[in-house]
């Protein structure tokens, strides 16, 4: 090979440009070195030293916020000011994360650094994730984000149930990554093909592909490997009819990694969904908005109504985390005809994220060794118990059910003005009966905490609750109450951001 | 538009918010109830001191006055805290006031468990009907409703008396239901509009010169009158009232049926009726015999048979909807003008007969009326004003409510003779209801109940603390029925648009 080829590609490939995932990545290395040099017993010290690197990163990438970068590593990479906002909410969602396992990772013997490491690569990839642009870039760090979250799910070795997660998310898993695969392979294939018009010699690069679909509106081969790929990415993010591992591997599933599970890697599944349907797969939209269309409905339905019996707090976070992917796929049908969705799209995920976070937070402080085992009837009296932890719970659930002043119903609004201008009249009614029984199940939560006389049903509970959070996380559990409140008045630059889509 | 530096209409919405987030970041504990007495005090003086300014006030827009406008960041998306009053939203910001300062007065005085926490709920409640009928941007108008239904839950589930836990339970499904359907109304009209704004004013004037065409009006009205129907418990939808007002604590009662539920109504008068006239005259027959027939009819019979006195004044209030319903289905200037007069009348009386329900519970201790009687000799004031708040529900001469329903019942007979003789009919039963049970409260044999509360404490009269709240409630329902020009001016300036869009459909 030409060596001055090789330097010119080389020459495209802009370091500088992802700088937030290289210092995540060297954040996580420098994690392990750590631990090996340093002594035994100021060990703990080393997910502080995490979560203030973290917040390091973040400060910076705040401020490095408008530089414009536009294309590096020959295309693989896109970047874009919703590039920039997804790598502040990965941030802040690993910055979460860790906060959540600083809390409840002493309460079991498992190796500390390491979770907090594979954290860090986790969000990393994320970052790369929602800023590709090809599906080799794609595919390699989505199976990054995975593996990863393979070795997290069953974090807690010693729990039947976590196993039980764990080798459920990896069949589940496994699966939805051979669909993805199979369905970029058919793609890739059908592109190259002689004999069709617009041949591409590059159709894993998405707007190539673009161009492809364009000149060959209705190729079946090109459509089954579109439907491949949605179910793939369906799969991340829990859409009906791929959301069946969600209960189970949401209550075995260490509680950050249900966090983790349930924000980042749900909002990461979005955003590459968005950059499929608003741009590889436009020309298809025939195919796509009436499959995206029956999966909003049917997720919206399933995810509330199963919710409704649910007494586990985790199972029912998760389901409802189902009803929520609904709504924000009620906001990706509308993106071929509404370009407002897509900013619809991004303040939902904001606002749930959030949301989440807050009543993950109160989840945390109040689990007891086995997290799995969390019911709602566990809450009982928690306002009386620690009046903060119970605000703070109620502020989140307000806003996952969307309710004002809280930063919820702001994006629901969006979402909800994104699907009528599209005219999915229809799914719309289906939305608001999903808000009603939604009501039914978090009115029922905040009920138990607030309206019950009777007094925690273990005393142990009562114990946590009345020891309360952390320093860090109390004040990061503020921080989010306060957001969630704020952000629902005033929306103020992100509004602005989010309208200019 | 002019952002004058004194505004009086965002005083009176940021200040019972600031004193509560005051109260909930631990201000001292003697300090809560000053705090309160300012945030319930300074919205109250702040609507009578526009109420008094109005008459001399510029028109700007559409009879508005007292405009502003503040961003929030999304100029983009025409959503913007725009505050402003005409002669309708006046009436109800005034409403909003007195009640507002009623329930906080009787609240600070009623001895609540966790009173800290009650006060604060209510004062949230406060703003947000402070904002609900100040706001000009019909986004905010929703946003500021559901500000103050949140804290109505809340206040059923922890203070509430029997079922309140079920009661709370349902009162939220219904309203979130009410409340999702009207909200999909609104944005119909956003969207469909054409205007990209959420300003009623761009809005009014966008749909002037462009209607909506007659179907989409049909479509679009109707889901607002089911939603905003449902909050305002438009039968069969009622169900959730009586349950909810039954077990409600009397000041979230009192700040629910007096002013929130009103809501509806205002939405329907104020937004659906200008922009969506043919909608209206579609829907005008529907509404008129669901209204007349379920509502005031079989709602009234129903209200004769309850001896619970809470439940009764709840369904009673859920008859009288019904008058406010006719009234906007007949859909003349004068007709909505009364259903305004009655809103203002209906929710001064009813917040009375709440909170003087709720004394009367406190001196027998239970609100089966069949255990009551003979309380007058003991509580004289207490008799008087119940007498009272009855004549002005029942709709006598004098009170506010009276001038609201005769010109609902003179504007019903152009619009259907069958419907004014079932109105007047409902009329004749709620002086039943409303006369019996005065009767049966204060007047006969000392029943055994009371005697046996009596043998304890003696059934003292109210308390100057008590009968503040319930005189200045009494006051303005009396001003207002002797000089109904006082707010009949300004509704009438403000109605000069929408009937005359709706009659020329019909």
């Amino acid at each position: 090979m030409d060596p001055s080829n090789l330097q010119e590609l080389a020459a495209g490939n802009t370091w500088t440009a992802i700088w937030p995932e290289l210092s995540l990545g060297c954040l996580a290395l420098l994690l392990l070195v750590l631990e090996t040099l340093l002594p035994r017993f100021i060990h703990g010290k080393i997910q502080t030293f995490s979560i203030a690197g973290q917040v390091f990163i973040l400060a910076a990438l705040l401020l490095d916020l408008h530089t414009p970068y536009h294309e590096s590593f020959n295309g693989l990479l896109v970047q874009s000011s919703a590039g920039q906002a997804m790598r502040v909410f990965f941030l802040l969602s690993s910055i979460m994360v860790s906060l959540l396992a600083r809390a409840s990772l002493w309460k079991h013997r498992v190796s500390k650094v390491e979770f907090h490491h594979i954290v860090l690569v986790v969000s990393a990839a994320m970052m790369l994730l929602v800023q590709s642009r090809n599906f080799v870039m794609l595919f390699v760090s989505l199976e990054t984000v995975t593996v990863g979250l393979y070795i997290l799910v069953s974090y807690y070795r010693s729990s039947a149930r976590t196993l039980e997660a764990g080798l459920k998310y990896l069949v589940m898993g496994s699966l939805s990554s051979g669909l993805l695969l199979f369905g970029i392979v058919l793609l890739y294939g059908v592109a190259g093909s002689a004999s069709l018009p617009g041949r591409s010699s590059d159709a894993m690069q998405y707007d190539e592909l673009a161009r492809f679909l364009a000149a060959n509106p209705h190729n079946f081969l090109a459509a089954a490997g579109i439907a491949l790929v949605l179910s793939g990415v369906a799969f991340k993010i829990g859409a009906f009819p791929f959301q069946i591992w969600i209960p189970d591997v949401y209550q075995g599933a260490p509680t950050p990694v249900t966090a983790l599970l349930a924000v980042a890697s749900k909002a990461a599944g979005f955003v590459v969904l968005l950059g499929l349907v608003g741009e590889a797969f436009a020309p298809y939209a025939w195919l796509v908005v009436p499959i995206l269309t029956f999966m909003a409905a049917a997720t919206i339905l399933f995810g509330n109504l199963a919710a409704l019996k649910q007494h586990n707090v985790k199972r029912l976070i998760g389901l409802s985390g189902v009803s929520h992917a609904g709504f924000i796929l009620l906001a990706v049908v509308s993106v071929p005809r509404v370009p407002m969705a897509v900013g619809a799209v991004y303040f939902y995920l904001f606002a749930y994220l959030i949301a989440s976070f807050a009543v993950f937070g109160v989840m945390t402080v109040l689990a007891g060794h086995d997290d799995s085992e969390q019911e709602i009837g566990d809450y009982s009296g928690l306002s009386r118990e620690s009046p903060f932890l119970a605000g703070v719970l109620a502020c989140g659930l307000g806003s996952l059910a969307g309710i004002p002043p809280f930063v919820g119903f702001m994006g629901k609004l969006f979402v909800f003005v994104a699907a009528f201008k599209a005219g999915h009249y229809g799914l719309l009614l289906v939305a608001i009966a999903g808000v009603v029984i939604s009501i039914y199940y978090y009115f029922g939560w905040i009920r138990a905490a607030y309206f019950n006389d009777e007094p925690l049903a273990s005393p142990e509970i009562a114990r946590r609750a009345r020891d309360g959070a952390g320093r860090l996380l109390a004040i990061a559990l503020a921080a989010l109450a306060a957001s969630s409140i704020v952000f629902g008045l005033y929306q103020g630059p992100l509004g602005a951001w989010v309208s200019l889509r | 538009m002019s952002t004058t530096a004194f505004d009086p209409l965002l005083i009176a919405v940021v200040a019972p918010l600031a004193l509560a987030a005051t109260i909930a970041l631990g201000a001292p504990k003697k300090w809560v109830v000053r705090l309160a007495y300012a945030g319930f005090g300074i919205p109250a003086l702040m609507a009578l001191l526009v109420w008094w300014r109005f008459g001399g006030e510029p028109r700007e827009a559409h009879g508005f006055a007292f405009l502003s406008s503040y961003s929030t960041g999304l100029e983009r998306f025409g959503i913007g805290l725009k505050l402003g009053l005409n002669g309708i939203s006046l009436a109800m910001f005034v409403l909003a006031g007195l009640v507002g300062l009623a329930a906080g007065l009787y609240a600070i005085q009623s001895g609540a468990e966790r009173l800290k926490t009650y006060l604060l709920l209510l004062l949230v409640m406060q703003a947000g009907l402070m904002g609900m009928f100040a706001s000009v941007d019909i986004f905010f108008f929703y946003f500021f409703h559901e500000l103050a239904l949140i804290p109505t839950f809340i206040m059923v589930g922890i203070w509430g008396g029997r079922d309140r836990s079920y009661a709370a339970m349902t009162m939220t499904i219904y309203l979130t239901a009410g409340a999702m359907l009207s909200l999909l109304g609104l944005i119909a009209i956003y969207v469909k509009s054409g205007a990209s704004s959420f300003d009623l004013l761009v809005l009014r004037d966008a749909l002037a010169s462009r209607p909506l065409g007659e179907t989409l009006q049909r479509h679009v009205f109707g889901l607002l009158l089911f939603g905003f129907g449902i909050l305002v418990s438009l039968w069969p939808f009622h169900s959730w009232a009586p349950l909810g007002y039954g077990a409600a604590p009397s000041s979230a009662a009192m700040l629910h049926a007096g002013v929130l539920k009103k809501f509806g109504l205002y939405g329907l008068i104020q937004i659906a009726l200008p922009l969506l006239p043919f909608g209206a005259v579609h829907w005008s027959h529907p509404l008129a015999l669901v209204a007349g027939v379920g509502n005031v009819l079989v709602i009234g019979l129903v209200t004769m048979a309850q001896r619970d006195l809470k439940q009764m004044v709840g369904y009673s209030s859920v008859m009288h909807m019904g008058y406010a319903f006719l009234g906007i289905a007949a859909g003349t200037a004068m007709g909505v003008g009364g259903v305004v007069l009655l809103m203002f009348g209906h929710g001064l009386s009813v917040a009375l007969l709440f909170l003087l329900s709720t004394s009367v519970h406190r001196r027998t201790q239970t609100f089966d009326m069949g255990q009551m009687g003979g309380l007058a000799q003991g509580a004289p004031v207490l008799a008087a004003l119940f007498l009272l708040a009855t004549f002005a529900s029942v709709g006598l001469p004098g009170f506010a409510n009276f001038w609201g329903e005769l010109s609902i019942f003179v504007s019903l007979w152009g619009f259907s003779h069958a419907l004014t003789v079932v109105a007047l009919t409902g009329t004749v039963v709620s002086a039943v209801y409303g006369l019996r049970a005065a009767a049966r409260v204060f007047y006969g044999p000392q029943s055994d109940a009371l005697a046996r509360v009596v043998a304890g404490n003696a059934p003292r009269d109210m308390a100057w603390a008590e009968k503040a709240p319930a005189l200045l409630l009494a006051a303005a329902l009396l001003f207002v029925g002797l000089w109904p020009r006082s707010l009949s001016t300004g509704i009438n300036q403000a109605l000069q648009e929408a009937p005359a869009a709706v009659a020329e459909y019909r």
